[in-house]
């Protein structure tokens, strides 16, 4: 144990970016198969819009940890561990950037451009082409399972530290206990 | 034989008249669109099939006159999904209003190359009077009228039941339209 913490924004955009990944994922499992109804179309614009609060959101999210460094890994942890835990972290923001781009170029092919929250439109990188459309769902469906299968991992081995190495790698990111931690002093 | 002659005149009259009279449509080369919006997003959306009759002198434009015909089974609503709703009842019902129709009623310049058609538009069974402002360029013989004109889509019908209100697809519907003539040769 070594008490270092991440900050509490890096916290609160870990939480409301698993929320809003989550999210997705799930809206975009439910949306694929619906047939065509208003709801429909609501439920795809904001999947879409979720996606581009996730990709600007990454950005930030990278800046801040580039100036506001994490705390290390449990020095006990193996070397391979540490290895991996580093690898599925970056696996995880590679996937925060390029998920959301599939869906856009997705988007663009298929013939609907994206305007955020209904407002702002994204210029389409792609012109019209149904093909390329189709392919690009495959991608961003390949991309989504990816993006769970790591997903999983990550939760998983933030329990394994800690209900069975107890160490504090999980509490660290907890939010309960920022708010705790910082009220106390 | 005087019957013939005044026939004649006013023949070599109008001949005269309408030196550049637009009468020959060339449909592989106008188009019908129109862009809808849901959820804010611009879908474009077009008619595959039409046919239009047109006379149209720029200098005398009072005297043209335009109808057209459009096909409403050959829309594409912009996705697959969206062709195969949008022939059905709750949008334009195409097997009971299998045509949609727009004829003028008048033609008046606006100033320069600008002009407004206004005409009845029906669609669905339902008409409009609409106004359609367009620009008309010519090179040669070949003629283009090109404008847009801004239709609810509540007016004529379209979209109805689950789609009635205007949260995801928005009432204002953009139509767009290029229709290309040739001179007559006939008036040459």
């Amino acid at each position: 144990m070594n008490g270092a913490r991440y900050t509490s924004t890096a916290i609160s955009l870990h939480w409301l970016m698993a929320v809003l990944i989550i999210g997705a994922f799930c809206v975009g499992l439910y949306m694929a198969d619906l047939p065509l109804s208003p709801m429909k179309l609501k439920i795809f614009s904001w999947h879409k819009w979720t996606g581009i609060t996730i990709f600007l959101l990454v950005f930030f999210r990278i800046a801040w940890r580039a100036w506001h460094r994490p705390p290390p890994l449990p020095p006990a942890m193996p070397r391979w561990m540490q290895v991996a835990a580093h690898a599925g972290h970056a696996a995880l923001y590679v996937l925060m950037i390029v998920l959301p781009i599939s869906g856009w170029l997705m988007s663009s092919a298929k013939g609907f451009q994206t305007v955020y929250f209904g407002v702002l439109p994204i210029p389409d990188l792609l012109p019209k082409n149904k093909e390329l459309g189709d392919s690009l769902l495959l991608v961003h469906q390949i991309l989504a399972w990816t993006m769970a299968t790591v997903v999983a991992g990550h939760a998983a081995a933030a329990l394994k530290h800690h209900f069975v190495d107890r160490d504090d790698v999980l509490t660290r990111m907890s939010p309960r206990h920022s708010t705790l931690k910082e009220k106390t002093p | 034989m005087k019957r013939v002659v005044v026939a004649l005149l006013l023949a070599l009259a109008s001949v005269a008249a309408s030196a550049e009279e637009f009468t020959a449509v060339q449909v592989d080369k106008s188009s019908i669109a129109f862009v809808s919006r849901q959820m804010g997003v611009p879908v474009n959306g077009r008619f595959g099939k039409f046919s239009a009759q047109i006379r149209f002198d720029p200098a005398k434009p009072e005297t043209g006159s335009v109808v057209v015909d459009i096909a409403v089974a050959s829309i594409d609503a912009g996705s697959a999904e969206a062709n195969d709703a949008v022939a059905g009842k709750d949008w334009f019902d195409a097997a009971a209003f299998p045509g949609a129709r727009f004829a003028t009623t008048a033609i008046r310049p606006l100033g320069g190359n600008r002009y407004e058609a206004l005409g009845k538009l029906t669609i669905k069974g339902r008409t409009r009077d609409v106004a359609a402002p367009f620009t008309f360029a010519s090179r040669g013989s070949v003629g283009n009228a090109e404008g847009t004109l801004v239709i609810k889509r509540a007016d004529f019908g379209i979209g109805q039941g689950v789609w009635a209100d205007f949260d995801t697809v928005a009432n204002e519907v953009e139509i767009k339209f290029r229709l290309q003539a040739e001179a007559s040769a006939a008036h040459k």
